[in-house]
């Protein structure tokens, strides 16, 4: 670990793997909540200050997804380096979630039905995205717990913002968070 | 008085009768067992383990172990829950359990326990295996990829509504139940208001046209976890 650990409020950083940024919205969700949150942390590598790059430690990362290509990959594996805590955020990170319908089907044939053969394909040129600007898909779609170790896991399509500010809480306190009974979801 | 046994569960004492399993026992004496396969119309099966007690020390299936005089049952401990954990993250892992698109969540029992053992995620890789599903009958469908091979349906549709038209085809990783041996349930003489429509724990056999009915909040475990009901005195959970 490169980074040294800085002065100042704790950071948080968060990103969408494979996912549809619902989680990112319940984030949202806590309404006013986020003036206290803003209060209480810093912002760092996220979509939500739309800062692209860590350049120093941060004290609570939440990944949203799972792993779907190569560059969630890389993403997640950045994020585990500048990260002291690294939260699941949803049951996409956590289990694949809907993205990974996909994974008892082969690869090349998702491929084919998406581009080639399905009812509403337009494809004349019969060509598969092949653009080296996008990146390499997996052969199947991976929980980040299957390629980085994670602290802490909050299940939900999405967790509820509840569930959500009740952890963050905890881990800006130092917590381990506990989420009561009704807190715990898988949908 | 012959025929009476006195076992202690939980440090507390029960007394039942000669023949009963631990788990028919507790559930007489409102001490509540987690369980899966097993079901108050339905034969004993012991496929799923999830009832796994101590009994005098040893890890036993509480739905097939018959009570004995002075038999000691651990079963609401962190060891034997720890167990009960394991056990569910594996037919987790096992399946494809996507709950957020599942129309039985928030009344399915297998999501029930996850929730009741505090499960965030399971500890084991998923296999994700390819099931296909048998959508063919008019009003039932059979999503094997949330099937945890309890057999309650299978039991349900020989015991309860006479139609013993359901079993399980293959062996190992690879059983799975058959309608009509393997055909699929459209050439059964299954009926959407047979017992088996109702009986599964998971959204494996499913009735047609009655899913999502129910609001988010207002499901049969949406506030108290499985067990609740049992527990308190108010008869079985279903």
């Amino acid at each position: 670990m490169s980074d040294t650990p800085r002065a100042g409020k704790p950071r948080i950083a968060t990103c969408s793997l494979a996912g549809c940024f619902g989680c990112h919205m319940s984030l949202l969700d806590i309404d006013e909540r986020i003036f206290e949150l803003a209060e209480l942390v810093e912002f760092d590598r996220s979509p939500i200050d739309d800062k692209k790059k860590f350049d120093g430690r941060v004290e609570i990362g939440l990944i949203e997804g799972g792993c779907c290509n190569e560059e969630n990959v890389a993403t997640l594996r950045e994020f585990r380096r500048h990260c002291d805590v690294l939260v699941a955020l949803g049951d996409c990170a956590t289990m694949g979630g809907a993205p990974a319908l996909r994974n008892d089907i082969p690869l090349a044939e998702c491929l084919r039905e998406a581009y080639l053969e399905g009812p509403t394909v337009h494809n004349p040129e019969r060509r598969l995205p092949a653009d080296p600007e996008l990146p390499l898909l997996l052969d199947r779609v991976y929980p980040i717990q299957e390629v980085v170790p994670v602290d802490v896991f909050l299940p939900g399509c999405p967790p509820s913002a509840e569930a959500i500010w009740q952890a963050l809480v905890a881990l800006i306190e130092g917590r381990a968070p506990e989420l009561p009974y009704e807190l715990l979801k898988y949908d | 008085m012959s025929g009476t046994v006195t076992i202690t569960v939980d440090g507390r004492e029960i007394e039942t009768r000669e023949g009963r399993t631990i788990l028919q026992a507790c559930d007489e004496a409102g001490v509540w067992i987690p369980r899966l396969c097993a079901h108050p119309e339905l034969s004993v099966y012991g496929s799923c383990r999830v009832c796994t007690c101590l009994v005098d020390g040893r890890a036993a299936a509480a739905c097939v172990q018959p009570v004995r005089h002075g038999m000691v049952v651990e079963s609401d401990s962190e060891r034997v829950n720890e167990l009960r954990r394991t056990i569910v993250e594996l037919l987790f892992v096992e399946g494809n359990h996507f709950c957020m698109v599942c129309e039985k969540s928030g009344d399915c029992e297998l999501q029930a326990l996850a929730y009741r053992l505090g499960i965030t995620h399971p500890r084991f890789a998923y296999m994700f295996p390819e099931r296909p599903v048998d959508a063919g009958h008019p009003d039932l469908m059979l999503d094997h990829d949330r099937c945890v091979m309890c057999g309650r349906c299978v039991r349900a549709a020989a015991e309860l509504d006479g139609k013993p038209e359901l079993g399980f085809l293959g062996r190992g990783i690879h059983r799975r139940v058959g309608a009509d041996g393997g055909a699929g349930l459209a050439g059964t003489a299954l009926r959407g208001d047979d017992r088996v429509a109702t009986i599964c724990p998971t959204g494996a056999l499913l009735r047609k046209r009655v899913g999502y009915r129910t609001p988010y909040g207002r499901r049969r475990f949406d506030h108290a976890p499985i067990g609740s009901a049992a527990a308190a005195g108010d008869g079985e959970e279903r």
